[in-house]
């Protein structure tokens, strides 16, 4: 009788199905015409595409980062397709215009598109591959004033909030990846909540990458004015393919005057098999700006999918008193990695962030919070609090920490505490002493330490939070 | 209802339990009295299953079973309850939760329905009420934070709630107040009956004042020295282990 916390007998990834629509692919690899392939098909202003332009001229000149605790080998950006659409009707009116595969793989995924099916309170933008497929209660939202829609929409519909902000929080020279987002970006949401709107419902955007050998890249820009609050959630996935595939997002917030961005994710993207074939190559550049008094960003993220996890959400702190969180749980196993943290820039006076992340290792994965607090010179008695625990199961894995810190301000007041543990034996035959099977153990504990963050998520999110976790630990004890 | 025979145990190629027998009937009250070190909670964890703790000669059979086969689960799911020395603490798990879902994987094993939150909130109530057990206690994590007493008072309520068959009390007296004692003691006293077995492991005479035995057993260095009835206990008191 024993407890091999070793043995992975690993559990199928649930999402890993194919959907057959017909698409429309663009041909591999990234040049000047594909990108005013993808802007004409989106029908985008010219300066727009300047912009794609610009960013791509840039990114010729920009190397691949290689500073991050990960490793997968050379990336061929010319052996990736930049655009794919469904060819069906492309921005259809109502539920009725979809093609009904692609309403079915939502249902398959637990996100029916129709609004009376839906959980009640959360308006939904599908995004897949290439393009947003529906938004839902668009009407009711608009009766606030809330606009939610696709980013392609925005650019048409409302081009000069996009002109105003894109790129004014994640410059599109900001990084590598930032860089070929800017350039190639095919859809993503756009939430825009006026003043003194608390939005009425939580707004949420469905990625599915679905096409073979195409790089998913979306952007997603919120607008918070003064007085407003919104709540927003992302969800992930993609089938099951023998190939690596490349998603790199931008998104970027930006809060006025005491307003409230929440922002959560809940990363399920295909993690690969379990000798590490397939799997998504997620590079994220996730920013929110602070810019007015007494706003506040916050990131919570519940990252278990994915081959490699590059990310780091971020806050700028420029208003003074507003505040900055990052609430993150990331679990690899298999032959999972991940290198992700925050980084919270403090630039405005009495400006505070919390930091709180939980890395779970098991099987052979590698988990690193790399973190960046920064105090500005003005910003006078910051403070900031930053809490990593890591979490290992069995002794293939890894867990690394790089906390970095620098403050130019002697008013701060900055508060870090870190811990690993292995899950321990003594919690694991406690909980089966009562009575409990290994795995539920383990998911049991794993939840409990993972608590502080699911807190954090909107209430139906944090039920999903718990059993994705548990679905994703399956096979870690045998 | 439980055989232990000719038990040795090691860890690390060390030999701890080295022949060690006991014979417990329904309904019976057995006390394990003996030095530190003499091998007590090894005895309890490997009754419970600790996989770290070998058995290399010997056989245990529980209610017709042999136990040695099962996983700690199943033992469990089984009847056995341990009450630990330590208890561990698990942060961010709500007590309730964990002996909720406790409780319903036992009821599962036996193909009965998972008891709802209502039900089990009413009998957790009850059986708390009963321990002097603060409502508060439930919803905070696991152990984590306990005072010693809650930790064994914690302990005392969870088998209340299980109801096992064969309950092994590791040293739940020790670090408690005489009111926290009798209060443990009563628990045990009202859970006493002609199917369900106990064996109370401790090291002072004190608890036997309270929680009376039908047997007592001294052990020392890994085995029974000597077994008897309850006065063995006062007699223990008075000379100390060092006689045996
Ligand atoms: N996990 C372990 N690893 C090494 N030695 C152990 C372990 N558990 C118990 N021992 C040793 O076995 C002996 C008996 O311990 P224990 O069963 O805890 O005694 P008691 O409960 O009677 O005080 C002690 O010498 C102790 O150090
Ligand atoms: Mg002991």
């Amino acid at each position: 009788m024993s407890v091999d916390l070793e043995k992975l007998a690993q559990e199928e990834y649930k999402y890993g199905f194919v959907t057959d629509v017909e698409q429309e692919i663009a041909p591999k690899g990234l040049n000047e015409d594909i990108i005013r392939m993808i802007s004409s098909k989106k029908n985008e202003p010219e300066w727009l595409l300047e912009w794609r332009l610009g960013a791509y001229e840039r990114w010729k000149k920009m190397k691949e980062p290689r500073w991050a605790f990960l490793r997968y080998p050379e990336i061929d950006f010319n052996d990736i397709s930049y655009y794919a659409a469904p060819k069906s009707n492309p921005r259809p009116k109502s539920l009725d215009e979809i093609d009904p595969e692609i309403k079915e793989t939502y249902d398959k995924l637990g996100i029916p598109l129709e609004e009376q099916k839906m959980l009640a309170g959360v308006a939904v933008d599908a995004v897949f591959d290439s393009v947003s497929v529906f938004t839902t209660f668009k009407e009711k939202l608009a009766e606030e004033g809330v606009i939610f829609c696709s980013i392609s929409e925005a650019v048409e519909e409302y081009p000069d909030f996009v002109r105003k902000y894109l790129g004014s929080v994640v410059p599109r020279g900001d990084n590598f990846y930032a860089a070929l987002n800017s350039a190639v970006f095919t859809d993503g949401s756009f939430v825009y909540i006026p003043k003194g709107v608390r939005c009425p419902m939580e707004l949420s955007t469905y990625f599915r990458i679905n096409a073979e050998n195409t790089g998913q890249f979306e952007r997603t820009l919120i607008i918070a004015e003064e007085g407003s609050y919104v709540s927003y959630l992302e969800g992930c996935t993609a089938p099951q393919r023998d190939q690596n595939q490349l998603h790199a997002a931008v998104v970027e917030l930006i809060a006025h005057n005491d307003a409230t961005i929440k922002y959560s994710t809940i990363q399920n993207w295909y993690p690969g098999d379990k000798q590490g074939k397939g799997g998504i190559y997620n590079f994220v550049t996730k920013r929110g700006r602070c810019v007015g008094r007494s706003s506040r960003i916050s990131w919570t993220q519940v990252e278990t999918g994915s081959a490699i996890t590059w990310k780091y959400p971020s806050c700028v702190l420029e208003g003074d008193n507003s505040v900055g969180e990052f609430y993150s749980v990331a679990l690899t196993n298999r032959c999972q990695q991940a290198d992700t943290g925050t980084k919270m820039v403090h630039v405005g006076k009495n400006t505070s962030s919390t930091i709180i992340s939980k890395g779970i290792s098991a099987g052979e994965g590698q988990n690193v919070y790399r973190g960046l607090v920064e105090i500005g010179k003005n910003a006078e008695k910051a403070r900031n609090y930053t809490q990593c625990d890591s979490m290992l199961i069995g002794d293939r894995c890894g867990a690394h920490t790089f906390p970095y810190i620098e403050v130019r301000n002697s008013t701060a007041h900055m508060e870090h505490e870190a811990s690993t543990s292995k899950i321990g034996e003594d919690q694991m035959f406690y909980c089966r002493q009562r009575g409990l099977s290994a795995e539920d153990a383990v998911s049991l504990i794993v939840n409990g330490f993972c608590k502080e963050v699911f807190k954090e998520l909107p209430f139906e999110f944090a039920v999903e939070a718990e059993k994705l976790l548990s679905v994703s630990l399956e096979g870690s004890v045998g | 209802m439980l055989e232990v025979k000719n038990l040795h145990v090691q860890v690390d190629d060390k030999e701890i339990l080295k022949g060690m027998n006991i014979t417990v009937a329904p309904g019976e009250v057995h006390s394990i009295m003996g030095p530190n070190g003499s091998g007590k909670s090894t005895l309890a964890q490997v009754l419970a299953g600790k996989e770290a703790y070998e058995v290399t000669e010997g056989e245990v059979t529980f209610q017709g079973k042999d136990l040695l086969d099962l996983e700690p689960e199943e033992r469990a799911c089984e009847g056995i309850f341990l009450a630990f020395q330590y208890p561990v603490e698990i942060p961010g798990v709500a007590n309730t939760y964990l002996l909720r879902e406790a409780l319903n994987a036992k009821r599962e094993y036996r193909d009965e329905k998972p008891l709802k939150h209502v039900e089990f909130g009413k009998l957790a109530r009850e059986k708390m009420k009963a321990l002097g057990i603060d409502e508060d206690l439930l919803k905070r994590s696991v152990n984590t934070g306990f005072s010693g007493g809650e930790k064994k008072r914690n302990e005392i309520f969870q088998m209340q709630i299980l109801e096992p068959t064969l309950a092994v009390l590791d040293e739940t007296d020790s670090g408690l107040d005489i009111d926290a004692l009798k209060i443990v003691a009563n628990g045990v006293n009202s859970m006493r009956d002609s199917g369900r077995s106990f064996i109370v492991i401790t090291h002072y005479q004190r608890l036997l004042n309270y929680i009376v035995p039908d047997f007592v057993h001294v052990m020392v260095d890994g085995k029974i020295v000597r077994s008897g009835g309850k006065e063995l206990a006062h007699e223990l008191e008075e000379k100390g282990y060092a006689g045996f």
